[in-house]
């Protein structure tokens, strides 16, 4: 035998399930008197600094039909590029904006939004600057392991088409499914898990 | 900066390990019929970790209500609790390299004791408990541990197969340090033999990485006359120290 590496492996992902929300937005559940606000449910204040975005869209299925039960969480950086956490070693972020949201889906409409900023740009491991992006991240009834996406802004085209990571996409084809468009100060995003339209994830 | 060793105190700041797919649920698993329109026919791009990945935001303790990981409490009115199996659910969070990860926040929800959640959209037969709410939350000590207080949650019937029944369970959501290490997951109960009835269970391929999740009966922490203890590690993402990567952006 040889030497073991001591390595212990990843704990194995399940669903959210359909009543994610109890444990994620529980004032959105109407379980009210134990949290007094939802984590990430806000995420500017009047001190941010940043153009301020609303994202909206839908979660879709490979039917059509939009998912009434998803969770999305997004984190993103701060107007000057920079992320609000430890791992940050390139500077001091926005210390008013977390840059963490978290939204249900309207269990009726199946439509979610983020009030936000526009974030600034951000470096790739090599240095090159990726185009401003939100990474996301979906949980639901039927999603064995959170799904990865990015979203890219529609009135970014010359950063977008020099972003090293959209650069990646072997089917160039399928890369406007990461980009949002604009309409006045929201942009629209689809998430569509399956199908002609289908988004792509990640494995980050 | 040319430092082989693995030391105590180099800081670990590289790319995050990847994920073994092959491990986690397959996302299209037909006999969890829900997954069928809901999973991606396409392959996941797989690409490096850039600081998009490898940050995450921080929730400080200064967030946690005095109840917050006391369920049998935090929805009850007051000289009321929660009726039901009293245990406490007890752990520590690490990384693949086995250390424990500091500041972690974990979020718990579960249905009451007869197997109803306090949710809209849920239909069961069983009654509510209207001291329980069903969710909690708690940060992980410097060293990784955490700990928490509920009753133990009722099995309940789900509109899959004409009669299947979901064990036991608590979900799990965990926060690490990065979006990278972002996980959901669901703990069950040593000895529930619904266990191995469950589509949900049975989307992890392997039985040994399903045993994971089944939290042992532990009576070593158990407090005589009041509750019962089960104890669940949880195992997150670990990386790689960066020796000799580009380091244009300091560490």
């Amino acid at each position: 035998m040889v030497q073991p590496l001591n390595l212990l492996k990843e704990t194995p992902s399940q669903t959210a399930g359909p009543y994610v929300h109890i444990g994620l937005t529980a004032n959105y559940a109407e379980i009210k008197g134990i949290y007094p606000e939802d984590i990430g449910a806000v995420m500017l204040t009047d001190k941010t600094k940043g153009e301020r975005i609303k994202i909206t869209g839908r979660v879709i299925d490979g039917a059509g039909t939009p998912l009434r039960d998803p969770v999305i969480e997004i984190w993103q950086a701060d107007a000057n590029g920079l992320y609000n956490s430890p791992e940050e070693k390139r500077g001091k972020a926005d210390e008013n904006f977390l840059g963490f949201g978290r939204c249900a889906c309207d269990l009726e409409t199946g439509v979610y939004s983020f009030e936000t900023i526009k974030p600034g740009a951000v470096p790739f491991i090599d240095g090159r600057m990726m185009a401003p992006h939100i990474t996301f991240w979906v949980v639901a009834r039927g999603i064995n392991l959170g799904l990865h996406t990015r979203m890219y802004f529609g009135d970014e085209e010359e950063a977008n088409a020099s972003d090293p990571m959209l650069s990646r996409i072997e089917q160039q084809v399928r890369m406007p499914t990461l980009i949002a468009e604009r309409k006045g100060d929201t942009y629209h995003f689809d998430i569509h898990l399956q199908g002609d339209k289908e988004t792509i994830f990640f494995d980050i | 900066m040319s430092d082989f060793e693995n030391k105590p105190g180099v800081p670990e700041n590289g790319a995050f390990f990847p994920r073994d797919l092959e491990m986690h649920p397959p996302a299209f698993y037909p006999d969890y019929k829900t997954s069928v329109l809901r999973s991606p026919k396409h392959a996941r791009l797989s690409l490096n970790n850039t600081i998009s990945e490898m940050t995450g935001p921080v929730f400080g303790h200064n967030m946690l209500g005095e109840l917050d990981n006391d369920l049998i409490h935090n929805f009850a009115e007051a000289g009321q609790s929660a009726i039901g199996e009293r245990i406490i659910v007890y752990g520590k969070v690490l990384d693949e390299r086995g250390v424990g990860v500091p500041g972690a926040l974990l979020e718990v929800w579960q249905a009451n004791a007869g197997g109803r959640y306090r949710h809209k959209k849920e239909g069961y037969i069983a009654p509510l408990d209207p001291n329980f709410g069903g969710c909690g939350r708690v940060i992980t000590d410097e060293q990784g541990n955490y700990r928490f207080r509920t009753v133990k949650p009722g099995p309940y019937p789900w509109p899959n197969r004409v009669n299947d029944w979901r064990p036991s369970h608590i979900h799990f959501s965990i926060f690490g340090h990065a979006f990278a290490q972002r996980l959901i997951t669901q703990m069950y109960f040593e000895g529930d033999p619904l266990i191995w009835t469950c589509p949900i269970v049975a989307t992890i391929p392997d039985k040994r990485d399903i045993e994971r999740l089944v939290a042992p009966l532990d009576m070593a922490n158990t407090i005589p006359m009041d509750a019962r203890a089960y104890k669940f590690d949880i195992v997150l993402r670990g990386r790689r120290s960066t020796y000799f990567e580009n380091r244009r952006e300091g560490n």
